[in-house]
């Protein structure tokens, strides 16, 4: 008996997050307790005390982009769906629905998570940047510059979650090197197969600079 | 109407004249040494900006005033006959405003389409789905091929046999020149499921207007008038009342044609709450119901004389395509080598599982693959050099120095002569070679406009299935105005627009170009005719060229394109072109090879791809940033399915059992290669643009090589995708 076959096994689609925002209905009906964490900046309640939500609507406010947004959401409702069926930010995707594949990959106090796997009533009191936040068309980021330079792009589809990633490990580290970033991508799945341009992207987005510089030193350690 | 022309065509040191008749009103197509100003320089995608920053709006990002969002109630089981479905429950609750029950009451596979729901939101449309009562009346089924073909097997189709039709070939005498050989060899090779995984889903918004009678459906499709066309056939109006827009499109790779069952339930459900609805597809759906290459089990055998030439090349082969067809995979068979006695024989096989739809170069990667390996055991066993087999079997003078090139880059004579063995690792090399016909079809007419304030727009009913569609169109407008690129402008995606084909079958770069081209010359001679009598001359004097309008003979006498246009009665002048049929050409094919280096840790099992060299032509490139691209993809989601993707079905269930991303194993950043690709450009004359597609013959070739380099490497083949760890062990007699 090999590893593998002693674990648990899943029922086939159940997903861990229908499991974390409860399944449907049932999860409707019965809402949600949870204990505030103490990190939470909630001005609200204070850290350990009992929050009850739901089942109904409630008002909740996010930061998102840098501004204030208050939504009146039901607690199931993921950060993903906050932001693209409650805001209007459609520039983040949902692809696989559990995690696996990246694409709605946004800043948590600039982390990079994904945004399905997390309630929006648990990205209260943190800084949020989603691929609007980042740049536009007019006025990219360098990463967002980069990745249309190299060509890192073909259908789009993944294109917000990559830069994300990419944003945010060049963010850790400036001097990331090709290994590194491949890392940073790895749990972002591109199709249409834009790897190797996305690779090249975070090595273009970092400006050139004289020896020394993050550049140089990833130049050197790529080598 | 028509004039001759005399076309130079062919490639570097292989050219010949080859005379053509063209429409007069035809720009002369461009030949071999032609000098142009943006085709063929590397232009960024001009929407790259709106897909890096998450502007660019796809089907799935669409929202409507008062929009409701569609569900689909799917049947869990592989083959039954609804009894009853109970829908009150689901009508009443809260928030759900439409609620219908499909028509068809037999299921032949888990995950085909029962009912469906809109609901003012799409957490609320899901919880309906969960309130529909079905009878289900259980009926025997069956997912494994082998079983689907036993005698008493239970029939995917009532009375059919799951057995569907022989499809043969033949030419010469396969036994006789199997007895001739000098060496044979005979093996089965199998490959297994892959689904297209499109990062979209399927999926559609969907309005209709009553009192038009009007349908508008936005969706994610490869073929906007494809689904129009559809869609006005299945609510029985005229084809001008159904308009479909698809902007952006997250991937199709060959499973977006057409109306599919969730346009149609979209449609549907709007004409039933006269509000927008919007349906797109979970992930499990789109694995399970959208579309997949099918398997395949093919006994191959090849002989070969004293010489190392083939005297045989004989296929058997079945698949199965789910309810669906088109298993087949004999194509590379029949084409890729000469051989006087070549005989196919394909057949589809029927199983209670998701419909197979064509997916990138369908039949050829499999094939390419089992007829690949094949040939690398047939080298061995003759004790000849892979990579000289080959060349003496191909009589393609592309393809023959695109071996020279491949080598060359790959470095094949040392690699292939060095050690294999590096303690538990091993590494190995293979070659294997692509074939296509990307030639594009007729049928595309294109609209070139020039506004007054000097800004080009080209307007075509094609649609970017991730190519970079809107930029290519712009680089042919922009070249033959004599503009750069940034300059014109795009619009495409919309049935408003004038017809084009569906972006399938590397169709869209040599069915579009030609005709954008055109218009953009009927344009330019109406031009011409506004600036000849500023300029002193005759319209035929003139060239555009840098942004200017110039006489030919002296070229300071010359006008600004945008001072010309400022001249334009009204606001803007428009021209239309159409895409002529093919003319004769210099070759119809279009060959490429591809060079992988693996490396196999004979421990664990685990095979890695360290470098792959591709070498394609694709007649005329016209940005050589994009054309990368598409190789690039083509060899990675080659990759993928000669080591990873893998669809599988529970036998005692009928069921998918790996309809996710992350059970469902897809390449990811840390299984990429060094990827070097090089072009090898054919003038081949058969379209004013002498444009091929890119996107399949950059995909058939690519499992092959992995395969063959990994037999290179532990001496053993392994002939099943995908070439898990335990096959790899099970073939070193380490399982």
């Amino acid at each position: 008996m090999n590893r593998d076959d002693r674990k648990p096994r899943k029922p086939p689609g159940i997903s861990r997050r229908s499991f974390i925002k409860g399944a449907g209905v049932v999860a409707a009906a019965a809402g949600l307790v949870r204990v505030r964490p103490a990190a939470a900046d909630e001005k609200t309640l204070p850290a350990g005390v009992v929050e009850k939500l739901g089942p109904e609507a409630t008002t909740i406010e996010l930061n998102i982009n840098g501004k204030p947004a208050t939504l009146e959401i039901e607690p199931r409702v993921t950060l993903l769906s906050a932001l693209r069926e409650h805001l209007g930010l459609t520039g983040t995707k949902l692809v696989c629905d559990r995690g696996a594949c990246g694409a709605c990959t946004v800043h948590l106090d600039g982390k990079p998570v994904t945004s399905c796997m997390v309630l929006a009533i648990d990205a209260r009191g943190r800084q949020i940047t989603t691929i609007e936040g980042l740049g536009t068309p007019s006025n990219m980021h360098p990463v967002q510059a980069a990745f249309v330079e190299t060509d890192a792009l073909q259908c789009g589809f993944c294109t917000p979650g990559m830069v994300m990633s990419v944003a945010a490990a060049l963010e850790r580290n400036p001097a990331a090197t090709t290994d590194e970033i491949k890392h940073a991508t790895a749990g972002n799945i591109c199709r249409c197969g834009t790897y190797p341009d996305v690779f090249a992207a975070a090595f273009r987005a970092v400006k050139p600079g004289p020896a020394g510089s993050a550049r140089s030193v990833r130049a050197a350690k790529d080598a | 109407m028509s004039r001759r022309v005399t076309l130079n065509l062919g490639f570097q040191g292989n050219t010949r004249d080859v005379t053509v008749v063209i429409p007069d009103d035809e720009p002369t197509p461009w030949q071999w040494g032609e000098r142009l100003s943006v085709v063929g320089k590397p232009t960024p995608r001009v929407d790259g900006p709106l897909k890096a920053t998450g502007a660019a709006h796809y089907t799935y990002d669409i929202e409507l005033p008062g929009m409701l969002y569609g569900a689909i109630l799917r049947s869990p089981r592989p083959h039954a006959r609804i009894r009853n479905i109970d829908l009150s429950a689901a009508e009443h609750l809260d928030g759900v405003r439409a609620v219908l029950a499909l028509e068809d009451r037999e299921i032949r596979f888990a995950g085909q389409e029962v009912a469906a729901v809109a609901a003012i939101s799409s957490d609320l449309a899901a919880d309906a789905l969960k309130l529909i009562k079905v009878d289900y009346e259980k009926m025997p089924f069956v997912v494994d091929m082998d079983r689907a073909m036993a005698d008493f097997a239970p029939r995917v189709f009532g009375s059919g046999s799951n057995v569907g039709r022989t499809s043969t070939s033949s030419v010469g005498n396969v036994a006789r020149g199997l007895e001739v050989a000098a060496n044979t060899i005979e093996a089965a090779y199998t490959t297994a499921v892959q689904t297209h995984v499109c990062l979209e889903t399927h999926g559609a918004v969907a309005s209709f207007n009553a009192a038009r009678d009007q349908l508008t459906v936005w969706c994610s499709t490869q073929g906007v008038f494809s689904v129009r066309d559809d869609l006005a056939v299945y609510f029985s109006l005229p084809p001008d009342n159904v308009r479909v827009v698809c902007e952006f499109l997250g991937g199709g790779f060959g499973s977006k044609f057409g109306a599919t069952p969730e346009m149609i339930v979209a449609a549907r459900l709007a004409g039933a709450t006269g509000v927008p609805v919007k349906v797109m597809l979970p992930r499990g759906d789109e694995h399970r119901s959208t579309g997949n290459r099918p398997n395949s089990e093919q006994k191959v055998k090849l002989g070969v004389d004293r010489d190392g030439k083939l005297t045989a090349i004989d296929l058997v082969q079945r698949g199965s395509g789910g309810i669906g067809g088109g298993a087949g995979s004999a194509g590379p068979f029949k084409s890729i080598y000469r051989c006087a006695n070549i005989r196919t024989e394909e057949r589809n096989i029927y199983t209670n599982a998701g419909p197979a739809s064509p997916m990138r170069a369908p039949g050829w990667p499999q094939g390419c693959f089992a007829l690949e390996l094949a040939m690398d055991e047939m080298a061995r066993k003759a004790g000849i050099d892979r990579l000289e087999f080959r060349r003496r079997n191909s009589d393609n003078p592309v393809r023959a120095a695109e071996y020279e090139i491949g080598a060359r880059a790959f470095g094949w004579a040392e690699k292939n002569s060095s050690p294999k063995s590096s303690g538990a690792f091993k590494r190995g090399v293979g070659v294997a070679s692509a074939e296509w016909h990307a030639v594009g079809v007729p049928g595309p007419e294109a609209q070139v406009i020039a506004h007054r304030d000097g800004a080009v727009e080209v307007r075509v009913g094609t649609q970017d299935i991730g190519t970079g569609t809107r930029t290519i169109l712009a680089i042919v407008a922009a070249e033959e105005l004599g503009l750069p690129v940034d300059r014109v402008k795009s619009e495409i995606g919309d049935t408003r627009f004038l017809f084009s084909v569906p972006s399938g079958g590397s169709l869209s770069a040599p069915s579009n170009t030609p005709a954008v081209r055109q218009a953009a010359a009927h344009l330019k001679d109406k031009l011409f005719r506004i600036a000849a009598p500023i300029l002193g001359a005759e319209p035929d004097d003139l060239e555009a060229s840098d942004g200017f309008i110039r006489v030919r003979t002296n070229p300071s006498r010359s006008l600004a394109f945008a001072d010309v246009c400022k001249r334009i009665p009204g606001d803007s002048i428009s021209a239309q072109g159409e895409r002529v049929a093919n003319y004769e050409g210099f070759r119809t094919d279009q060959a490429g090879c591809q060079f992988a280096e693996v490396e196999v840790d004979t421990e664990t099992g685990i095979v890695r791809v360290t470098h792959v060299v591709a070498v394609h032509d694709a007649g005329r490139i016209i940005d050589p940033l994009m054309a990368r691209s598409q190789v690039n993809g083509g060899i990675l989601m080659g990759i993928g399915f000669a080591l990873f993707e893998n669809r599988r079905m529970d036998p005692m269930l009928g069921i998918m059992v790996n309809p996710t991303m992350d059970d469902y194993k897809l390449l990811g950043s840390l299984d990429v290669p060094r990827i070097d690709v090089t072009f090898f450009e054919v003038a081949n004359g058969i379209t004013n643009t002498g444009v091929m597609g890119l996107g399949e013959v950059a995909h058939v070739a690519s499992a092959a090589a992995v395969a063959c380099a990994v037999y290179d490497a532990i001496g053993v083949p392994v002939r099943s995708l995908p070439i898990t760890p335990d096959r790899v062990l099970a073939a070193l007699g380490r399982a």
